[in-house]
């Protein structure tokens, strides 16, 4: 596509964004209910929020990359690119956060039969079921492949028994994509990525309150859950093969980590400037530590930009999102911290309306679990120094 | 436009890597010219194959008989330097005095351009007064005297300062030391009269002159853009300068983090290679995320002065503060994790601390650039 049409393109795009995202849709997300993660049992938050998601549904914009058959708009990496810009330009908020667009989605892309990518992508895409992810469990964490959640071979069935935890919204998803252990004997392959309903009998969750007060993540337990081996003609319940799922679960690692590292442009903004108007007196000490994160936060921009560029033609290096993984979550660590620290007694509010409801204090102690979920710092430096640094015994 | 190198970029890195490597290595440059105690710091002949190469005067316009490229491939030739070590003008006299004489009329010019391209002369720049970075204050004089003007005054850290045939010299022709305008740039000849040289040898074997101005004469011809209208080249200048310097550090920060990781997968201690202990692969994937961000930013920042961007000052600043925290990181745990070894001359290890040392302090160290980015931001 030459410039000339990218510019036509971004022409359009605005002239779009501008009759079809309203105002309210263009204010930053105070709290959860500001994000519209779809489902069977979804409601909206405000007419506007509908309209903006039915109006990118529409349009294909809630998986603008995808192609148009499974209800995305087919954009180009380019065309991508200048709607992602011109979004933050208004500051337009997802019309639609899944877990089915960021992880499930990519997945079936890269290793989904045809009948899969028709029926769950379009699901996503139309915000129609809302996904969770099935990985951790209590006795597997870092070392994750030493799973035990295991499914029976019943022939047209499995029957799968174990219990996952950090089940991200379990309580209000609708299906699961699941490791489930099919060969006791093989530790790596031994693994199918399943999918299931979450309303399937002996499915049932139970939320772990956290330290932030919330409850974003869910105990799952399977207790005699009948899986069937498939959903349909060349709809297949499992991703990718049979006792192959730990080569889906690695390839979803990977989006997992670049989500979480804020490669998508997000979580890359200063912060001083903002934190020295809303607060008045900046002591001269915190205000260096602004300006550092400031140099370092602008830096990670560029790295996330380039990783992307880097990304679209397979130029960056298969452990680079390890690297961004932990660079990112490092530094939004670092950004909540200076956010507490500005705010004095102010950011310690923990229900008051002036704060949202502690918005600050409980969002500062959600960010220790930004370098914990989705491999820890700790991993991440493994990784790098493995399969990048090329370090012996690692 | 993607932030990685296309076709000719990626040709022009291997060439400057090739030839870095082999012609500017550290035995064959800096330890050589170091240990006969070079009064210039740096081999006239490499600076002859860098003419031949096209680098001398590579940011030049094609119509000045430049090659007319722009900053990221002079970042590509600096990051070699720095990887290398190479001892050079280059950052001085083809990214400094360069992008100074890209302000000049066709006189000027055509004084002073032929023979930088051809690698006959090296030009310096004189900005910093005293001993730290402050180029918002300018205070070395050049009062009007007949047609010309009369500079007195004093500069430092005037790199290459001594060996440089020509000198791009802030001074102030108006106004107060704290004024924005009110600044000319002139090219101050070698020879000038009552233009005195104190040249210091530095931490990296690098030479750098304090230069002291007892009025010197010099025509009007001598200007370097408008009278009084000096900052806005200044600041190019800086830019320029500042972003190529980051490039450099870049270079540094590769340069030693390659060294220290070829060194941790040879050692052996605890009949172990030390390479196998976590506590060392930790700190070496911790600073090879460091130096790739580094080394984004400063992509970034080069392509922001090629597109003439208004970010371009404010990412030159970025770059320049987070390259020198990063090098600054790689040599330091270059030198620890060498161990014993690391302390001593024989070693190149400890060359790169002492070139990291000396590039952070030019164009402005972390801190400078860190406040410069807090109040460019407003706060």
């Amino acid at each position: 596509m030459s410039d000339s049409d990218l510019e036509a393109f971004r022409a359009e795009t605005r002239a779009w964004l501008e009759a079809n995202c309203p105002p309210e849709m263009r204010e930053p997300i105070r709290d959860e209910e500001d994000v519209y993660w779809g489902g069977r049992n979804a409601t909206f938050k405000s007419e506007a929020q509908k309209a903006w998601f039915e109006a990118a549904r529409d349009k294909g914009y809630t998986v603008p990359a995808w192609p148009k058959e499974y209800g995305g708009a087919g954009l180009s990496p380019a065309q991508a690119k200048v709607l992602r810009e011109e979004m933050a330009a208004i500051g337009a908020r997802p019309p639609l956060s899944s877990f089915g667009i960021w992880m499930l989605g990519p997945a079936l892309l890269h290793f989904g039969t045809e009948g899969q990518k028709q029926r769950f992508l379009n699901e996503i895409a139309r915000g129609e079921i809302r996904w969770c992810q099935g990985y951790s469990e209590p006795g597997s964490g870092s070392d994750l492949v030493s799973l035990q959640t295991f499914g029976e071979d019943k022939g047209d069935h499995w029957v799968v028994n174990g219990q996952k935890i950090w089940t991200s919204y379990a309580d209000k998803a609708d299906w699961i994509f699941c490791l489930v252990r099919t060969d006791k004997e093989d530790k790596y392959r031994g693994i199918t990525f399943m999918l299931y309903d979450m309303a399937s009998e002996g499915v049932s969750t139970k939320p772990i309150l956290l330290i932030s007060g919330n409850s974003p993540f869910c105990e799952t337990f399977f207790d005699d859950v009948k899986v069937p081996k498939s959903y349909g003609e060349d709809v297949p319940a499992y991703v990718g093969e049979i006792n192959r799922g730990w080569d889906v679960a690695k390839y979803l690692l990977g989006h997992e980590r670049e989500m979480i590292s804020g490669a998508d442009g997000g979580n890359t903004g200063t912060i001083g400037a903002a934190l020295a108007r809303a607060n008045g007196e900046i002591d001269p000490v915190l205000r260096a530590e602004l300006a550092q994160f400031d140099v370092d936060t602008l830096a990670y921009g560029a790295m996330g930009e380039k990783f992307l560029d880097e990304i679209k033609v397979g130029k960056a290096h298969p452990a680079q999102p390890n690297m961004m993984k932990y660079a990112g979550t490092e530094l939004n660590k670092r950004r909540h911290e200076l956010m507490m620290a500005a705010g004095g007694s102010h950011a310690l509010e923990w229900e008051s309306d002036e704060t949202s409801g502690g918005k600050l204090s409980r969002g500062w102690l959600r960010t220790k679990a930004n370098s914990i979920e989705g491999g820890t710092s700790e991993v991440m430096l493994n990784v790098i120094s493995k399969r990048i640094l090329d370090l012996p015994g690692a | 436009m993607p932030l990685y190198f296309d076709d000719d970029q990626t040709m022009l890195a291997d060439t400057a890597g090739q030839f870095m490597a082999e012609e500017g290595s550290i035995k064959n440059q800096l330890r050589h010219w170091r240990d006969r105690q070079c009064k210039d710091g740096f081999g006239h002949a490499l600076w002859r194959q860098f003419a031949e190469m096209g680098f001398t005067g590579m940011l030049v316009d094609e119509d000045d008989g430049g090659l007319g490229m722009g900053q990221v491939e002079a970042n590509i030739v600096l990051e070699e330097i720095g990887r290398n070590l190479t001892p050079s003008p280059f950052l001085s006299s083809s990214v400094l005095a360069a992008t100074a004489l890209k302000h000049g009329s066709n006189d000027v010019k055509g004084r002073w351009l032929p023979d930088l391209i051809s690698g006959e002369k090296v030009y310096g720049v004189a900005i910093d007064e005293g001993r730290k970075h402050r180029p918002e204050r300018i205070a070395c004089k050049a009062e009007k005297s007949g047609n010309g003007f009369k500079l007195s005054g004093k500069k430092d850290f005037v790199v290459y300062g001594a060996s440089s045939e020509m000198i791009v010299v802030a001074a102030r022709t108006s106004g107060s030391d704290s004024d924005k305008d009110g600044v000319t740039l002139f090219a101050v000849p070698q020879d000038a009269s009552g233009m005195s040289h104190d040249s210091v040898r530095l931490v990296d074997s690098s030479m750098a002159s304090h230069v002291t101005f007892d009025g010197v004469e010099l025509d009007g011809d001598a200007v370097i853009g408008e009278v009084d209208g000096g900052r806005q080249v200044l600041d190019a200048m800086l830019v320029a300068g500042r972003v190529g310097s980051a490039a450099e550090g870049v270079g540094v920060a590769r340069g030693a983090m390659d060294m220290t990781v070829d060194y941790i997968k040879q050692r052996k201690q605890f009949g172990k290679i030390i390479g196998e202990f976590q506590a060392l692969q930790h700190r070496a994937a911790h600073l090879y995320s460091e130096v790739e961000i580094a080394r984004a930013v400063t992509v970034k920042a080069a392509q922001l002065v090629d597109g003439g961007s208004e970010k371009a000052d404010l990412m030159a600043s970025v770059a320049k503060a987070k390259v020198a925290k990063v090098a600054g990181l790689a040599v330091r745990e270059g030198v620890q994790m060498h161990g014993g070894i690391g302390m001593t001359d024989e070693y190149d290890i400890g060359l790169y601390m002492k070139r990291d040392r000396a590039l952070q302090e030019f164009l402005g160290d972390q801190y400078y650039h860190a406040g410069r980015v807090a109040e460019m931001s407003g706060y």
